[in-house]
């Protein structure tokens, strides 16, 4: 049984950090390049709005670290409940 | 040397260079075809899938649908890469922990039950079968304008080349080629984007030069872009234009149809460790994003040029400070010489309609309240005189606008065949491992042994490159359609399917497939009603137009709400109907799991 528990807080902790991660994938595409662009309209970058840059480049990047922080913080669990490979 | 000796010379090299690897690489297991014996490393995974994921349309075709849109088609950049998330945080581990060969396995096991298992098959062949047919029109596309060639002696060379490497290979010759191909395809984007974004703002990385000063002017790029194009009465670049539900819903239709694509899916399959199937998805991701942050660069210093062609005053000061280009100079000047080069592929016309010996290029029906207004009034002008400017072009014509050397040409014509090959060898081993593993080996004839089994996958590999070269040399008319058709149907039946197998334990067989179907019929049936029953024109039901959409959604977006059909289906029949095994339960705790992975490399 214990190794149920064991395997249940996991599977909690890991279910935070993907809820962490999509909210913020959910806010960068579809708040700050799409919804809320018209609220980021006042601060200008390169001839347009950061609104623009989210849509065009930031939301990439902001991918690629979301996924690389995933990554880390899952390896970090899996050791910690003695469940990495 | 002319430019035709030197495209054969490079493409010829690349070629070499993937039979080299396809001989190095052969597959002697079933392990190996399937799955490239899990022994991929996770950034050598990652270049394969970002090779794997980015096909014809992201190489050639998604710069220009960016350049003749702006912000509106933001909704590819944003698509195409966020899928990635997705399949890090909700997929790739735990199928990758899972350790069997084909998506379609993983719905059968999880899901007690052999139709379960053919439906997913279905959604894979329909799939990644109309998603073949674009990659083998664009190899013929390729060869046929750049080796001199019929586009079908073209598409023979192609599917010979992909016969050595996938045949021989399996998953373990795709794999060592697609990164060969994702090195040439990466170089041959950004050595032009390069140029041109130094010609323009002095800024040799395009991602930062597209935000900053266009030289010539001294103006930010991107606002000396949208004074040119609205003074020619076209939309604004940087401007919102497009139903915002619309927006939201295609982008997450895109982001889950990747999520959802078994192609990429299994490239998953060949890393070692569950920890390496999530570091691999942010490595895929890397790479996609070094040719996905330099395509808006591309799109739009290529629109900005193409435009000052055609208005020569806009390079330095108002657009209309000089007469627009003449007839005579398109036909005659050498730095023009590339208008006629496109001009004999017909993605690009012009005729001087009010003959004045100039062509003057502007948007018809925007140009009421613009400056091109008085343009017209003074000049007599009887309508847009540069008649046909196809979105390829901005990539494909690209060197020659920039005026960039002959070998760069030929490089960028061996970056579209690397792309569209890549793509269709991952498709067609998608294709052939449902068809030997999940149809033969998995329901027709489940005794035979490893070794037949890898003779029938080969078998399979070598039918599915004829089937896909056939429908190529004969494209249905729907072809350009079926890209909403593939990501509507990932969406609506295999992420939600995949998704609900490893994070809800209640879900059980009848709620997936009952829910399959219900996702798949409803989009399919949306598509059908506005683009025609099977895509056959004069057949739709109802005009395809946004005021026609329910909600103002366009099939393309409609995959999200058949992926939200399907949750609710499989849901609500999950929970009429019998518990889920206990040993099923117990499948599902162990792929949660990331221990124990390596054991099942000896399956």
């Amino acid at each position: 049984m214990s190794d149920r528990t064991s395997s249940n807080a996991y599977w909690q902790a890991n279910l935070r950090i993907i809820y962490i991660c999509i909210a913020i994938w959910a806010v960068v595409s579809y708040g700050f390049a799409i919804l809320l662009r018209p609220l980021l309209a006042a601060i200008p970058i390169g001839g347009t709005d950061l609104g623009f840059w989210f849509a065009q480049q930031g939301s990439i990047l902001i991918y690629i670290v979301l996924i690389f922080w995933y990554t880390a913080r899952m390896n970090k669990l899996d050791a910690e409940h003695g469940v990495d490979e | 040397m002319t430019q035709f000796t030197l495209n054969l010379i490079v493409i010829g090299m690349s070629f070499a260079l993937y039979i080299g690897i396809a001989i190095w690489a052969r597959a002697g297991s079933t392990a190996e075809f399937y799955a490239a014996n899990r022994g991929v490393g996770p950034v050598t995974n990652g270049m394969a899938t970002a090779a794997d994921w980015m096909s014809a349309a992201s190489f050639i075709s998604m710069a220009g649908l960016i350049a003749f849109t702006g912000y509106d088609n933001s909704t590819f950049l944003m698509g195409w890469t966020g899928g990635y998330v997705l399949l890090a945080l909700l997929l790739a581990p735990y199928l990758r922990k899972f350790g069997k060969f084909t998506v379609p396995e993983f719905i059968g096991d999880r899901f007690y039950s052999r139709s379960a298992r053919i439906i997913g098959v279905i959604c894979l062949l329909i799939i990644s079968i109309t998603y073949v047919i674009g990659q083998m029109t664009g190899v013929a596309v390729t060869f046929a304008r750049y080796l001199e060639v019929s586009n079908a002696t073209g598409l023979w060379i192609g599917a010979a080349l992909v016969f050595m490497y996938a045949v021989l290979g399996g998953m373990k010759g795709i794999t060592y080629t697609q990164v060969a191909q994702y090195i040439v395809l990466i170089t041959a984007y950004t050595i032009p984007a390069i140029f041109i974004s130094l010609s323009l703002t002095g800024n040799f990385l395009p991602p930062l030069g597209l935000f900053s000063t266009h030289d010539a002017s001294g103006m930010a790029f991107l606002a000396k872009l949208d004074q040119l194009v609205t003074d020619l009465g076209f939309r604004s670049y940087t401007g919102h234009h497009r139903s915002t539900l619309d927006m939201v819903l295609f982008t997450l239709a895109l982001m889950i149809g990747t999520a959802g694509l078994p192609h990429v899916i299994i490239r998953f399959f060949t890393v070692p460790k569950v920890s390496d199937a999530r570091k691999s998805a942010g490595w895929a991701l890397v790479f996609i994003a070094l040719l996905y942050t330099v395509a808006p660069a591309v799109g739009s210093m290529a629109r900005f040029n193409l435009t000052a062609t055609m208005w020569p005053g806009a390079t330095t000061g108002d657009t209309f400070s000089q007469p627009a280009v003449s007839l005579e100079a398109i036909e005659t000047a050498p730095e023009l010489q590339w208008m006629r080069n496109w001009q004999v592929t017909g993605l690009l016309a012009w005729e001087d309609k009010n003959g004045d010996g100039l062509i003057q290029y502007y948007n018809e029906a925007g140009a009421a309240n613009e400056p091109i207004a008085s343009v017209i009034a003074e000049q007599g002008l009887v309508g847009n005189e540069l008649t046909t400017v196809n979105n390829d072009i901005m990539v494909l014509a690209n060197p020659e606008i920039a005026n960039l050397p002959g070998w760069v040409i030929a490089i960028v014509a061996a970056g579209g065949l690397a792309a569209a090959l890549s793509t269709a060898a991952g498709l067609l081993l998608a294709i052939s491992g449902a068809v030997s593993h999940d149809l033969i080996k998995g329901t027709l004839a489940p005794n035979i042994s490893e070794k037949t089994e890898l003779l029938v996958a080969r078998i399979s590999m070598a039918f599915s490159i004829l089937v896909a070269t056939l429908l190529g040399l004969n494209p249905p008319g729907f072809a350009a359609q079926t890209v909403a058709l593939a990501f509507g149907l990932a969406a609506s039946s295999i992420f939600p399917v995949l998704m609900m197998g490893i994070f809800v334990k209640r879900i059980n067989k009848h709620g997936a497939i009952w829910g399959m179907i219900a996702g798949m019929a409803t989009t399919i049936v949306y598509i059908f009603v506005y683009k025609g029953w099977f895509f056959i024109a004069g057949t739709n039901m109802l005009p395809d137009t946004p005021d026609a959409w329910l909600f103002g959604i366009s099939p393309a977006s409609f995959g999200v709400i058949g992926a939200l059909i399907n949750f609710i289906v499989a849901f609500l029949v999950s929970n009429m109907t019998e518990e889920t095994p206990a040993e099923v339960q117990e499948l599902v705790e162990s792929i949660r799991i990331p221990r124990g992975a390596g054991a099942a490399v000896s399956h």
